[in-house]
């Protein structure tokens, strides 16, 4: 098949797949050459190993679950306030964790809204600690992102099928068999692996919503091998776990991931004619993922605005730092991920899909450890913050932009890529006059995510800070560090409204023409 | 091999001065922050010593550890400064640090007299509440109260580790069972010190485990008496921060010069409200006012740095048991 005449090259992007791989991989080898003999894993390790595989398989199940029927409703309705909400639906995933963490509980903790509403009827206030608030907090952050990737599922579903599909009259179930389910059938387990993986990696948000050490994950344990342990060679051995754990869930979702695509239509606005009899169950879904995603939000933007007025300049600074990084990053990101979705839209999924996916499963820790152990030899690791910053959070920003990317790059090479090469179109002329053009809402949406996703990112720069260029996470912390509550609300308010100012600008420039 | 951070350093000033001497130090992150003590010390040495001070935040305490075993011999650093009595062991066992050589008249709680480091503040654990809410008096009485409690993971935070030794120093074999106790006033446990304030801030717990000095960062500056810290009968654990000087530094008298500057009253009089700790040596001018309506706990306690590092695995061992059920 790799013989086959093809409309561009697939090596761009296999070079990228394998310098990803060489990144994550590569520092991974670097913390266990520098390793002194440790203690293998023990049964604590065990222990996390399970709870980590449990919380993040339930979270991936539920988020994944609850996002088809929010994003199938979002599919078919139009309502004043749709491409706002869908905007904000961005916002969760892009928050500090600390700050998200904040905003959850006032919501749902013991003296949260929930349960002071539950009071006057003189109910029980919710016990948010435990298994349930691990995977609560997590289809907190993964529901809007599911719901993201689902929805652009839909909408990869030519006009011109439900134009068909209207005609004959089908609807409801029959609509769903040949339609809908085989769209679901390749992309949902993508989506579940990326889901997996994020929760996989999960740490702050699982021991404090946990309600203990019950809920150690596989990266506290990490954690606890560099910093309490200084044992390297067990840290590395569970950053080996982890990519291991990652590495199988994606395996196997390329693996169940069928069916043949829906072919191309003319990229018309789609209309639908269907569902009239579920009016009702959509608003309700809406409604209810609405309520559940925008409360916390509202905490945090009500917790904020007292700080916002006073912020320091260094953060505002910080801000401007941290929007200079994310467009770096983004910019890395779409150097990676549009060759790379390329060469799996050509054919060449396995290895390039996988190594991709890596990134999420990586731990920071050992990342930015890796990396300083690399550059220390050869340079003053400080002089590379903000760059080593940028590629590290391209690299995480990775796994989510081929899951935008691929499904379309597929569709277009499918649809365009024999009459390219009977016109005898060259790479480069089938790039930039098919594929980037047909791409643009799918490389808007990308960008978008990819600039939010650095900007909230605390990242590496935490092990390579440097005091005259923080971020604005890192001023986040450092603030409430010095006890300085309000002001760090005010900046992480700030941080909100940067991060989805630029996935909007991002978003919204790849679809000036169409609907959102 | 330096040409990549030459090249970096060309297209910035500090080229320009590359006669003068340098001093960097390694710190946590919260000391070089912009609210922290590092502006206010790097502006007052950069007077008196003819030198460019240059401060670098790595992480928190453990973190520092970690970065300076990793850099071994060949670190740029010339002081570490952020490590404390639970770290000091593991500190000198690597060999890397070198005698100070400095005395002072420490206004610490307990004497002084390891070689290496140089305390420049200290503090005492303690589980701060609001001021209005009456407070249990000893561990038992908060194991047997309702009272909810936030604290801190030992294997991710430093409070967190003290909170352990602290039970460890008071009831030794019987640690478990207050922990056992204690298990269902636990509301969560955190990452680190920011989430479980944040927590408490927002009424998620009655208590959590902080300083005795927090309330005097309301009180001064935001002018809120609503805060207190709960004296304990079992007496307190003691956090003493500490600094050192690297045996492979190439600035040794300039080193010498800054631990020596670190115990005067241009350093020690920025503390206690940068970094909201007891200053090591009290300053002439006495500590600021709102100090004295603090909590000073009738019983010290601190385990030896040796001791600390010993028993400390057990120790989180207890604690994972009894929190785990």
């Amino acid at each position: 098949m790799a013989d086959r005449a093809q409309p561009l090259s697939p090596w761009p992007g296999i070079l990228a797949a394998t310098g990803v791989a060489a990144l994550i991989l590569g520092t991974l080898v670097a913390v266990v050459l520098r390793a002194e003999a440790g203690t293998g894993l023990g049964a604590s390790d065990w222990a996390a190993l399970r709870f980590t595989l449990v919380q993040a398989s339930l979270s991936a199940l539920f988020s994944v679950g609850l996002a088809v029927p929010v994003a199938r409703a979002l599919a078919r309705r139009r309502f004043p306030g749709r491409r706002v909400l869908i905007a904000l639906l961005g916002a969760p995933f892009i928050l500090p964790v600390i700050v998200a963490i904040l905003g959850l509980l006032e919501v749902f903790g013991r003296a949260g809204w929930v349960s002071q509403g539950l009071g006057l009827f003189g109910l029980e206030p919710i016990r948010i600690y435990g298994l349930h608030g691990v995977v609560l907090a997590h289809v907190f952050f993964n529901l809007p992102l599911a719901t993201r990737l689902i929805l652009q599922g839909w909408q990869e579903i030519p006009a011109e099928r439900f134009r068909l599909a209207a005609q004959l009259n089908i609807e409801g179930a029959s609509m769903f068999r040949l339609l809908e389910l085989p769209m679901l059938r390749q992309v949902v387990p993508g989506v579940l692996a990326v889901v997996f993986a994020i929760c996989l990696t999960s740490f702050a948000v699982a021991l404090t919503l946990g309600g203990g050490p019950r809920a150690t994950t596989i990266e506290l344990a990490i954690y606890q091998a560099f910093r309490f342990d200084f044992d390297l060679g067990r840290a590395a051995l569970l950053s080996a776990v982890q990519l291991i754990l990652t590495g199988t869930a994606a395996f196997l979702a390329l693996k169940v991931s069928l069916g043949e695509g829906f072919g191309g239509g003319l990229d018309r606005q789609v209309r639908r004619w269907d569902g009239r009899g579920s009016r009702v169950l959509d608003a309700v879904w809406i409604l209810l993922a609405g309520a559940f995603l925008l409360l916390p939000l509202a905490a945090i933007v009500l917790s904020g605005v007292p700080g916002l007025l006073e912020l320091p300049p260094v953060v505002v600074r910080a801000a401007l730092t941290s929007v200079g990084v994310a467009l770096v990053s983004t910019l890395i990101l779409l150097l990676l991920a549009l060759p790379m979705a390329a060469a799996v839209a050509l054919g060449r999924a396995g290895a390039v899909e996988m190594s991709g996916i890596l990134g999420l499963a990586a731990s920071p820790l050992v990342i930015g450890t890796g990396l300083f152990i690399v550059i220390f030899p050869i340079a003053d690791p400080f002089d590379f913050a903000l760059p080593v910053t940028a590629v590290v959070n391209a690299v995480m920003a990775l796994p989510f932009a081929l899951r935008i990317l691929v499904p379309r790059a597929r569709a277009v090479v499918a649809r365009y890529g024999r009459l390219g090469l009977s016109l005898d179109m060259g790479g480069w002329s089938f790039v930039r006059w098919v594929l980037l053009p047909r791409m643009r809402p799918q490389i808007g949406f990308a960008a978008g995510l990819g600039a939010a996703l650095s900007m909230g990112d605390l990242g590496v720069i935490a092990l390579f800070a440097d005091p005259e260029l923080a971020t604005l996470p890192l001023q986040i912390y450092r603030l409430m560090g010095a006890y300085r509550m309000e002001a760090a609300a005010g900046a992480a308010l700030l941080l909100l409204a940067l991060s989805m100012g630029l996935f909007w600008l991002l978003d919204r420039g790849g679809r000036w023409h169409a609907e959102a | 091999m330096k040409h990549l951070a030459f090249a970096a350093g060309l297209l910035s000033a500090t080229a320009a001065f590359a006669e003068t001497r340098e001093l960097t130090v390694y710190t946590y992150d919260s000391f070089v922050s912009d609210w922290g003590p590092g502006p206010a010390v790097e502006k007052a040495f950069e007077e008196v010593c003819g030198c460019d001070l240059k401060l670098v935040g790595a992480g928190d305490g453990a973190a520092l550890l970690a970065r300076v075993k990793l850099e071994g011999a060949r670190s740029d650093a010339d002081i570490v400064l952020g490590l404390d009595t639970n770290l000091t062991a593991a500190a000198a066992e690597t060999g890397l640090f070198a005698p100070s050589g400095v005395r002072a008249d420490y206004a610490l709680p307990v004497s002084w007299e390891d070689p290496l480091f140089v305390p420049y503040d200290w503090g005492y654990f303690a589980f701060v509440h609001n001021a209005d809410a009456a407070a249990p008096g000893d561990f038992k009485a908060l194991a047997a109260s309702d009272k909810k409690i936030v604290i801190q993971d030992p294997r991710s935070s430093t409070p967190g580790l003290g909170l352990l030794l602290w039970v460890k120093a008071a009831y030794g074999e019987d640690a478990p069972a207050i922990w056992e106790g204690l298990a269902d006033n636990v509301v969560t446990v955190t990452k680190g010190w920011s989430e479980a304030y944040g927590m408490f801030l927002e009424g998620e717990a009655d208590m959590v485990l902080s300083y005795t000095t927090s309330p005097a960062y309301h009180l001064i500056a935001e002018e809120d008496s609503s805060k207190a810290a709960a004296p304990f009968a079992e007496g307190h654990y003691m956090q003493v921060e500490v600094a050192g000087k690297l045996a492979a530094t190439d600035q040794p008298e300039l080193a010498d010069q800054f631990l020596s500057f670190m115990v005067s009253d241009a350093f020690q009089s920025i503390i206690p409200t940068t970094n909201w700790m007891y200053p090591a040596v009290t300053p002439a001018a006495g500590l600021p006012e709102g100090f004295e309506t603090l909590v000073t706990p009738e019983k010290s306690l601190l385990l030896p740095a040796a001791d600390a590092a010993a028993v400390r695995d057990a120790a989180l061992d207890e604690w994972l048991t009894a929190l785990s059920r």
